[in-house]
């Protein structure tokens, strides 16, 4: 089994998202907590400016909770740079014990269930969970440097600017995550970096269709099933694969990368980065069941696990997605 | 007339590239490897320089015109100083060039940084 | 063995699900503009001859191509030359501008690295292979020539 339940219910008692200003201009800006003026957010470096950016959404996620620092007992996150700095350099900001965890941009979903198995377990009360992305210091890490004056391949996608936090907690008022499954690494053999969203389908497929087979349910059980990055091209790959193996995706699928920046945009197949999925959910998808407007949801982000030096020597890029679904609960 | 040409065959010489981009999505550190080798090779087989009379800038302002001047230069070089020459001649030939990326790149570098996008 | 097959079939099934986007804008731009970036090579060739009538042509082309460098590096540190290359694509990638665009850009991007480990390092991160290939085939052709030279 891949799947879990989680018997104590644990909710999400306060969220933050935090975006660039490119970001907080597309479909989703009015959802979100706060839309910084310029991407530097005031720093040196892009580096120290996303590390702010994910402090801020932290800090304001524990607010958001009505709580102080002193009642967290763990944070859990990760982000895409190079042995997660901005999670780590985050955390040495706060009093209470941090655990890095990372799975490309399906870290929040990862965040959130070990957070969940944790509470569930007894160990903790509250767990706060976070992850981001900055545009600037992946596509440094990642591709190009930002000036270098080539064009962007109709399959690329625009790393987001965006962070998100969330506490999780076993007491107090907000959405349940009842149920995780966890991925499994899938490699379909796409070498291609400017494609990702044909390198993670198949993992977002294997993963929903083994939750779906082990909880019994049909997809019109969710009001929204919602993968996290894949971007158009992704998501229309993930609708095959999924009827290849019967099961249909109706009107109620949707991928955060897909409709995270307008058309007048230009970014080609949409968004990627921690930070879709992160602030969608913890500003729209939280909103919306707090309001009861959503009763049950499917949450997948997906991660394409990928690194410079793995794809410049020939490697495939490996995808990684775990699904939780998340209640409106209260009856 | 002769502005014409120059339009003309450096702009076809820079479509070559975007239709190389399109094509076989390689990189621009790729392109300009491509283009560089091409210029070595015209130079190589004297093909460069009945180009360059009739195309001028057309020719020389694209890389190609980097890689015929260090293929020239090494050429030149072993005619008037021997095998030292091939050593020696490619970058003399070119030092203007490279010397002046290097130190604009550096200026800059000191007074500006990435721009957000 | 069974693996790859599956792989195959969903590489062949991902090329034809890409959008196909139409080429001839592209085309076009990269033509007009590395176009006009020549032209404008040989106009401030042409205007220095004018200017300095007894400087010699090699020294004119040598002074033509320092001052396009400059502008190129001056466009990447003013955040432009990124912008046009985004719309021209090969137009301004293959002009020696290019070369002067791939050299700034990472010099300027790793600045917060150090000006040694930054600057310095990276600075040929992108333009190093392009002088490194150059310069190979060049003495090899060098070479060639010296022992045809001795028949």
């Amino acid at each position: 089994m891949q799947t879990i339940e989680f018997k104590s219910k644990p909710k999400i008692i306060g969220s933050y998202s935090i975006v660039g200003p490119k970001e907080g201009k597309g479909p989703f800006g009015s959802f979100f907590d706060y839309v910084m003026k310029s991407d530097g957010f005031g720093e040196k470096t892009y580096e120290m400016a996303e590390r702010k950016m994910f402090e801020q959404a932290v800090t304001g996620a524990i607010q958001n909770a009505g709580l102080h620092s002193g009642d967290i007992d763990l944070l859990l996150a990760g982000d895409l740079l190079n042995q997660i700095i901005s999670s780590s350099f985050t955390a040495r900001a706060y009093e209470f014990p941090y655990l890095g965890v990372f799975s490309a941009c399906s870290t929040m979903a990862e965040s959130l269930a070990t957070g969940a198995i944790l509470i569930n377990a007894g160990h903790f009360h509250n767990v706060a969970c976070a992850t981001g992305s900055h545009f600037s210091t992946a596509e440094r890490q990642f591709r190009f440097p930002l000036e270098l004056g080539n064009q962007r391949v109709p399959t690329s996608q625009w790393t987001a600017t965006a962070a998100g936090a969330c506490v999780l907690s076993l007491e107090g008022e907000g959405p349940v995550v009842s149920m995780a499954t966890f991925g499994k690494v899938i490699d379909y053999g796409i070498t291609d970096v400017n494609n990702m969203g044909a390198a993670m389908a198949p993992s977002a497929a294997d993963t929903i269709y083994t939750h779906l087979n082990e909880t019994g349910r049909k997809p019109s059980d969710y009001d929204l099933i919602l993968t996290g990055d894949l971007g158009k091209l992704g998501a229309e790959i993930l609708i095959d694969l999924l009827e290849g193996r019967g099961v249909k995706l109706g009107p109620n699928y949707s991928d955060c990368g897909h409709c995270y920046y307008s058309r007048k945009q230009d970014t080609m197949c949409g968004a990627s980065g921690c930070g879709v999925s992160a602030s969608v959910l913890n500003s729209y998808i939280i909103k919306k069941l707090k309001a009861k407007k959503f009763k049950r949801i499917l949450f997948v982000p997906t991660g394409a696990l990928m690194s410079t030096t793995a794809t410049q020597q020939g490697e495939s890029i490996p995808g990684i997605s775990h699904a939780i679904v998340l209640e409106a609960g209260g009856d | 007339m002769e502005y014409l040409w120059v339009f003309l065959i450096g702009g076809l010489v820079c479509m070559l590239g975007e239709i190389l981009i399109i094509t076989t999505k390689i990189t621009s550190a790729r392109i300009l490897v491509t283009f560089v080798l091409i210029g070595v090779i015209l130079q190589a087989f004297n093909l460069f320089q009945p180009i360059s009379e009739f195309a001028k800038a057309g020719i020389n302002v694209p890389i190609i015109g980097f890689g015929a001047s260090l293929a020239k230069g090494a050429m030149n070089a072993v005619e008037s100083s021997g095998l030292l020459g091939a050593f020696v001649g490619g970058l003399e030939a070119t030092a203007g060039g490279i010397a002046a990326a290097v130190i604009f790149a550096f200026i800059f570098s000191l007074i500006s940084r990435s721009k957000t996008k | 063995m069974k693996n790859e097959k599956i792989n195959e079939a969903y590489n062949s099934y991902v090329e034809a699900r890409i959008p196909k986007t139409k080429a001839w804008p592209s085309l076009f731009n990269s033509f007009w503009v590395g176009g006009l970036i020549c032209l404008i090579g040989q106009g401030i060739n042409d205007l220095i001859i004018y200017i300095f009538p007894s400087m010699s042509q090699q020294s004119a082309w040598a002074w033509t191509l320092i001052i396009l460098i400059f502008l190129a590096s001056l466009l990447t540190g003013l955040g432009v030359y990124d912008k046009i290359g985004k719309f021209a694509g090969g137009g301004s990638i293959v002009p020696i501008t290019g070369f002067s665009n791939s050299i700034a850009s990472p010099a300027i991007e790793y600045k917060h690295e150090g000006i040694i480990y930054g600057t310095c390092v990276k600075m040929f991160s992108i333009a190093g292979p392009v002088i490194v290939t150059g310069i190979v085939a060049s003495i090899v052709v060098g070479i060639i020539y010296f022992i045809i030279g001795l028949f």
